[in-house]
């Protein structure tokens, strides 16, 4: 067998974006010894491209915000898929963990009265987004990073782990190689977290970085852990749709917190066609465009426009408008901000500002954008223990994007960002108690042999397939058949293809040696993205309802007995199965923060 | 625009290479990273590259395009092509190649772990208050993507290879952005001055003009910095009363 490097830790965490360094500055501060290991350089990871801010019930805004109404306004935005208690831990905490950040030399905008400012997003009853500009990501991972350095922490950058190593059932470990020079490196770990964020690359528009094949949720599925709402993928709104070289990129929903507003190709602002109005949010909303247009000023006395609804309905909108014949020149939505003037835009929306002007020729601040939903956000993922983040193997936690459970149907923006936060904290914490009581597992060499045979296989096939023809192949079919709208038909239809290929991956080839091979990298990632596929496409297919960012055309209605289940996706022995739960229990003293509102 | 570009690109590693030319059909808008992506997907799987974002947020893409350091996400091809349609890309020079367009930089994470983080008082008021006016400053300098272009371009860094001697752009900036943050009281001055070799900067702003967050990194931070130090440790009067106090 092939040599290999081996590290030990107390804890290994997986990823290096905001959830992974929240986590190992949790593992660190117990003194216990934690390395992570990260497929970028440190500081590139995906959570540096959010951009419109952390979702925390601060108050700062004259407003009678609190945790409880961040609680009520996420379930409400998730559909009530979502773990409640995983949803109150989190609307709790959010407000220390983003205050906590301030400590540790983050510096948000600030409001006259010197406190962090809060800026209005879509779901967010109250103005809630602590942010910096529309840079927040990059504030937030780098924030960390300086502190998990100070901490002196060990990381292993651009090195990629491919298999999780089990003894006994229990965590042992990680193995995987390092990018630069191709060896292998194997991990040793008492506990192991994962937090190896989303996995939206396995669409054509998405935006999404190449690091974003889900490799951690794959992984836990083949260690023996559940995946759970695989089918909710969400579709943000607003992507760049021209020049094509920008199609898929982000364009932050603080435009429209901001005052942006949605125009369809005629001109007209469609989200005040109250066909677009979900009955959970009627009333709520200003009715007029004169009225959005007074709330900018006077956030007390009006509504906010209804370009603030939830992702998914203003995805769904703008799908509409498009197949109905109203779309713009290259097929999308009109949305402007100019009138805010080009002062305040520069200001607040700066990242915007130089994106369009600079990769789309277009000046915001006199013209309107064209945009069209892109793939975006997992909401599904790794099933964990609310209060721990524990997975089903003893050992293995997960935190941040590759979990599931706390978004349910549809993530509000702005939650992500205190997600990985508050549960970065709380799988670190969770894993160092473990660790604290627990032993190294054995490592069985067999295992790692095989790993070994499934990663170099590509180098000894010949005239085989090319990872990136099947990559694109991939990403062609979940763009048409698991996207916004789905059918049975569609789904099916991709389902095949998704067979077709993962049969095909045994054919695999890759040129060249192993020092930083490109096309080596993207042979593994991609059986890991047809796992994945997988699992969404088939929870989608039995998910026979419509409900946050899974809409169904041909099961359009929201059924209340799907509203009591989630999906789980399990591994027994080597197929896939998926199968239903019931939602926990929400108690009492949650039950009633949500019957407030129906009152 | 033109339907195809060539491509020169460096194809080598650390025992040397040479350039490699490759055509591309273009599309709108297209961008160096969009060709160098669409090579490795049509043509030679291969060629080695960093990048994620692809929208200028996260500097993983730097290269010299043209002998330009610039990022590759951010240069549009139909700018970058010369008359017969020719751009050239290179690794950045003030880094060791580790794969064509991949460079070793792994001196500027070492050199950032030598830098005490920010230390607010535990007896300040919580929770913290700032005004937007005094945390602007700190906010300019904190809008760095760790592209290193500026440390690529610094020429004490590139020509005269004093890395033992000069920290480099991108960390007189952050030290700048942590000095002017208003909360903070470590003491960082002495490092400025020594270690981090504040002095080696002549201010030919070479840094400032290839920062692509155009963040002005000469004028704002380096500038000031050097003030600073000269305030703290060059002011006649407290050179004389180091002195006395030295003698007791």
């Amino acid at each position: 067998m092939e040599d290999f490097a081996t590290h030990e830790y107390d804890v290994l965490v997986i990823g290096a974006g905001g959830a992974g360094l929240r986590a190992a500055i949790a593992v660190l501060e117990t003194g216990l010894q934690c390395g992570v290991v990260c497929k970028s350089l440190l500081g590139k990871a995906h959570t540096v491209m959010a951009e419109g801010g952390a979702a925390a019930a601060l108050g700062n805004m004259q407003e009678p915000d609190d945790w409880r109404v961040h609680f009520r306004d996420t379930m409400v935005g998730g559909a009530y898929l979502n773990n409640p208690r995983m949803v109150e831990l989190f609307a709790h905490e959010a407000i220390e963990r983003v205050q906590e950040l301030e400590e540790y030399g983050a510096v948000f905008d600030r409001t006259p009265e010197g406190l962090i400012a809060q800026r209005p997003f879509g779901g967010h009853t109250y103005r809630r987004l602590n942010h910096v500009g529309d840079r927040t990501g990059l504030e937030l991972i780098r924030t960390l990073q300086d502190k998990a350095v100070s901490l002196h922490v060990p990381v292993h950058m651009e090195a990629t782990v491919t298999r999780l190593v089990t003894d006994a059932g229990r965590i042992a470990g990680a193995f995987g190689y390092d990018r630069v020079s191709g060896s292998f490196v194997l991990f040793r770990a008492k506990a192991v977290i994962l937090a190896t964020g989303g996995w939206g690359r396995m669409y054509r528009y998405t935006s999404n970085s190449w690091e974003s094949t889900g490799d951690g949720a794959a992984m836990a599925l083949d260690a023996g852990a559940d995946l759970i709402d695989m089918e909710m993928m969400q579709f943000h709104p607003t992507g760049m749709l021209w020049p094509p070289s920008m199609r898929g990129i982000l364009v932050t929903e603080a435009v429209r917190g901001e005052g942006g507003v949605l125009r369809n190709g005629k001109g007209e602002r469609f989200m005040f066609n109250p066909d677009y109005m979900p009955a959970r949010y009627r009333g709520q909303f200003a009715e007029t465009p004169e009225e959005g247009a007074r709330w900018l000023d006077d956030k007390a006395r009006y509504r906010r426009p209804p370009e603030l609804l939830p992702r998914d309905e203003v995805s769904r909108a703008i799908y509409k408008e498009v197949q109905a014949g109203r779309g713009t020149e290259h097929g999308g939505a009109h949305l402007d901000v100019s009138h805010r003037g080009a002062a305040y835009v520069r200001r607040k929306l700066p990242a915007m500002y130089d994106q369009f002007l600079h990769l789309g020729g277009v000046d915001i601040t006199t013209e309107p954008m064209e945009i069209y939903p892109t793939v975006h956000y997992t909401m599904g993922g790794i099933r964990v223990e609310p209060e721990t983040c524990a997975t089903a193997v003893p050992g293995l936690y997960a935190a941040g994007e590759c979990a599931g459970g706390l978004h349910g149907a549809n993530r509000l923006g702005g939650n992500s960002l205190t997600d990985i936060l508050v549960f970065g904290k709380r799988a670190g914490d969770a894993a160092a108690v473990f660790a604290a009581s627990a032993t190294l597992g054995a490592v069985d060499e067999k295992l790692l042999a095989e790993e070994m045979d499934v990663l170099l296989a590509p180098f000894s096939v010949t005239d085989g397939e090319s990872p990136a023809d099947l990559g694109s192949e991939l990403q062609e079919a979940m763009q048409s058949g698991a996207m916004i709208e789905r059918t049975q038909e569609g789904l099916e239809a991709c389902l095949a293809t998704i067979r077709g290929l993962q049969a095909r991956c045994d054919r695999l080839s890759v040129p060249g040696g192993r020092t930083y091979n490109p096309a080596w990298h993207a042979a593994r990632d991609l059986r890991f993205q047809l796992r994945l596929s997988e699992a969404i496409v088939r929870s989608a297919l039995e998910r026979r309802e419509s409900r946050g960012a899974q809409w169904r055309t041909d099961c359009p209605a929201t059924d209340p007995a799907w509203g009591r289940r989630n999906m789980i996706v399990r591994r027994r022995g080597a197929e896939v199965v998926v199968l239903q739960t019931e939602l926990p229990e929400t108690p009492p003293h949650l039950q009633a923060i949500l019957d407030e509102a129906k009152r | 625009m033109r339907d195809r570009v060539r491509l020169r690109i460096f194809r080598g590693d650390a025992s040397g290479g040479a350039d490699r030319e490759y055509e591309v059909a273009t599309f709108p808008g297209m961008v160096v990273l969009d060709a160098v992506r669409a090579i490795q997907a049509e043509q030679d799987g291969t060629l080695s590259c960093r990048w994620n974002c692809k929208a200028a947020k996260c500097g993983s893409c730097s290269a010299e395009i043209n002998g330009h350091p610039r990022l590759m996400c951010k240069t549009r091809v139909a700018e970058a092509c010369d008359a017969s349609g020719v751009i050239r890309v290179q690794p950045i020079k003030t880094f060791p190649v580790i794969k064509d367009l991949v460079t070793d930089v792994s001196w500027n994470y070492r050199i950032a772990e030598t830098i005490e983080p920010v230390r607010i008082p535990e007896d300040a008021e919580r929770p913290l208050r700032m005004q937007q006016a005094d945390v602007a400053r700190s906010q300019e300098f904190r809008k760095c993507i760790e592209c290193f272009l500026c440390q690529t371009v610094c020429h004490v860094l590139r020509d005269h290879a004093r890395k033992g001697h000069y920290f480099g752009p991108r960390f007189m900036v952050k030290l700048a952005s942590l000095d002017m943050h208003p909360l903070d009281s470590a003491r960082r001055r002495p490092l400025i001055r020594s270690k981090a070799g504040v002095g080696y900067c002549n201010i030919t702003k070479c840094c400032q003009d290839v920062c692509p967050e155009e963040i002005g990194i000469t004028d704002n931070a380096i500038i000031p910095l050097k003030e600073r130090v000269a305030d703290e440790f060059y002011d006649p009067i407290r050179m004389l009363l180091r002195k006395l106090r030295r003698r007791t």
